[in-house]
């Protein structure tokens, strides 16, 4: 008789400890989902908690430019193609080993045919951001200290202390920084702060529908972007600056700068 | 705004390869040339005032308070076109309250104030303080209450007093020296620790600043002592004038050989960067570069320099050819600064293309604003002469445009 009950409550047992496993797993990442429509707080964002970096694979760009065009909408950046946080690059070499590279409004409207489809030795696509650089030359030359780089590894401006000076502009090597025409302030991607700090992905990798952009923690084990830096070979943009960039690439070609 | 988005759509027709598409727009305009170009006026005046206090080169004394007060009245415009030219100028004490330490640019405003505080104003000031006090016993009313408050209310002329100016004078003109040499090199620091940026990335920049500003300088003092005389009724003293074009010439020899240092080791070397610098040179470059700067704005002022110099012309042909080669050598510096500001923004820094640089008429940042900075610092250092009259013969008199 004990013994029956024993099991089953051994059995009840079990069975709840599955049901409410299998309940946690779904229900899980819904939960900010709910919390957000509750209105109660999500847990507080702890910045030390986290340390961000991007991975682009080269060889999944179709150059749609879907990317550059939510970064825009997401982060109010001007619509002329002057202004840019994100861009998408074409890089064509033909035969003679001459590239030619091109970026007709970032990229945002995709790229029209190539003038002559003879005599192309490859071609691909190259999307840019800021590459958060681990030691930034524009955090360090900034007069006042209004760009910084965030405990999570974010280079970010605090553009309601930024005197627009444009020495960061100067400073970067990637052409990754623009003043911002309303603001007059210096503009730059951020990784989409706003979404990060919420647990969301940036805009950009949201959009994406190839998977190029792969969006994590840089040191994270389980992350996406890990698995990434395990399983390919990793290279980033002009490395002999030593400004050790967080936008690590796959499959990427010597001739881009 | 939708003005300026109408330029940056027209320059992309002029870019030639690619450019990153940030790139369109140069952030650092004309204002950004006049800054280097003032700065370097002042370093140079006021070096070439020390030659005569710490070198003891007597020949140079008529041109040592023009010196001080050129240098004075450049020092005071110097920031304006920096200030004028920010995105937020109101916000511009930042810099002083909260600096960032790594910043090459944030140490301007102690640069400044130091050599503006430090050096210029007192050297100023030790110099004129008897003559200041003579002045203010000679004068009454507003102007005797003028000359006493800027002799800061001392009255003591005595022999000892005077003494004790001197030697004020000397040891502010000693860290004069150094803090010259400073502020205009560190001005050349700002462009050349920019390691993304091939064109200004060189250690010599800093240098190449410093003996350009001894050039510019010199040659400005050439030229305002000699129209200054002439407004003034007087002969220029010649064996001044000589004794200028001399440090001219040496001063243009070495500027010029550092900077032909600078070309070759950047051509031999032959990096990466080569391939658009070439093409910068002899394209977007070309007028501002080969004929401005090189051949019309140093190799030519070298030559004539030289011919006046050291040949057996009547005195008032080689006053011509002195005067004459200061004017040109202006020019040389002002596109030297052109080429080093503008030219560093030209290429892009994929180094695969050229863009282009259209200098506004009007605006904040246009050419009649530049113009009004550069015409500034002269109405400023006439006021100072009427003030404080450096001229050798009128030591003792009253300043006479300030008597009623």
């Amino acid at each position: 008789m004990g013994d029956k009950l024993k099991r089953r409550e051994f059995v009840r047992k079990v069975v709840e400890g599955s049901a409410s496993v299998v309940l946690l797993s779904v229900c899980g990442p819904m939960r900010s989902l709910v919390q957000a429509s509750d209105g109660e707080e999500p847990a507080a964002y702890d910045a030390t908690k986290h340390y961000y970096g991007m991975g682009v694979q080269i060889d999944h760009c179709i150059g749609c430019g879907k990317c550059a065009d939510a970064c825009k909408s997401e982060n109010n950046v001007p619509r002329e193609p002057y202004f840019f946080r994100t861009w998408v690059e074409r890089y064509t070499i033909d035969g003679d080993r001459e590239v030619h590279v091109d970026s007709p409004g970032g990229g945002i409207h995709g790229f029209p045919p190539p003038a002559t489809e003879e005599d192309i030795m490859r071609s691909f696509f190259v999307p840019k951001l800021c590459n958060h650089c681990d030691h930034p030359p524009c955090v360090q030359v900034c007069p006042v200290g209004a760009t910084f780089k965030s405990q999570d590894g974010v280079v970010l401006v605090d553009q309601d202390y930024c005197v627009g000076c444009r020495y960061c502009i100067q400073a970067c090597p990637y052409g990754a920084r623009y003043l911002h025409p309303e603001k007059k302030a210096a503009d730059k991607c951020t990784f989409c702060y706003h979404r990060i700090t919420k647990g969301m992905l940036p805009a950009c990798v949201e959009v994406c529908p190839t998977q190029t952009r792969v969006f994590g923690e840089i040191k994270g084990r389980s992350s996406p972007l890990y698995r990434l830096m395990k399983m390919e070979e990793i290279q980033v943009l002009k490395p002999e600056l030593n400004t050790e960039p967080k936008v690590l690439y796959t499959k990427l070609d010597g001739e881009v700068r | 705004m939708e003005a300026h988005f109408a330029e940056l759509g027209a320059l992309i027709s002029q870019v030639s390869g690619f450019i990153y598409p940030n790139e369109i727009e140069l952030q650092w305009s004309i204002l950004i040339v006049i800054y280097p170009y003032l700065t370097g006026l002042v370093a140079g005046a006021f070096i070439l005032a020390s030659l005569e206090k710490v070198f003891n080169v007597k020949e140079l004394q008529p041109t040592y308070r023009l010196a001080l007060l050129v240098a004075l009245a450049f020092l005071i415009v110097a920031p304006m076109p920096l200030q004028a030219h920010l995105g937020h100028p109101e916000r511009s004490l930042e810099m002083f309250l909260t600096p960032n330490g790594n910043s090459a640019m944030a140490m301007f405003g102690f640069v400044y104030m130091w050599y503006l505080m430090l050096v210029l104003l007192l050297e100023i000031w030790f110099d004129f303080r008897a003559d200041m006090v003579r002045w203010a016993n000679e004068a009454r009313g507003l102007k005797r209450f003028l000359y006493r408050a800027l002799a800061l209310f001392s009255t003591d002329i005595s022999e000892e007093a005077i003494a004790f100016d001197h030697k004020a004078v000397y040891t502010i003109t000693l860290i004069g020296i150094p803090s010259a040499f400073i502020l205009h090199g560190y001005v050349g620091f700002i462009f050349g620790s920019i390691k993304a940026n091939p064109w200004w990335s060189s250690v010599l920049i800093p240098i190449v600043f410093l003996f350009s500003a001894i050039v510019s300088g010199i040659a400005m003092i050439v030229l305002i002592y000699y129209i200054s005389s002439l407004i003034r009724g007087q002969q220029p003293k010649m064996d001044c004038l000589n004794k200028l074009a001399s440090f001219l010439l040496y001063a243009l020899i070495l500027d010029f050989s550092l900077e032909s240092l600078d070309f070759i080791h950047r051509l031999y070397e032959s990096e990466e960067s080569i391939h658009i610098l070439s093409e910068l040179i002899a394209s977007r470059l070309f007028l501002s570069l080969t004929i401005l700067q090189i051949s019309i704005g140093t190799i030519l002022p070298m030559l004539m320099l030289a011919f006046g110099r050291y040949s057996r012309l009547p005195s008032e042909l080689k006053r011509i050819i002195y005067v004459i080669s200061a004017v040109l050598i202006q020019i040389g510096i002002f596109s030297t600064r052109w080429n080093i500001v503008i030219g560093g923004q030209l290429f892009s820094k994929s180094l695969r293309g050229l863009t282009a640089y259209k200098l506004e008429m009007g605006g904040q940042e246009g050419l009649i604003t530049a113009i009004g900075f550069l015409i500034l610092p002269f109405l400023i250092f006439f006021v100072l002469i009427k003030i404080l009259p450096p001229w050798e013969d009128e030591k003792e008199t009253v300043p006479a445009a300030l008597e009623a």
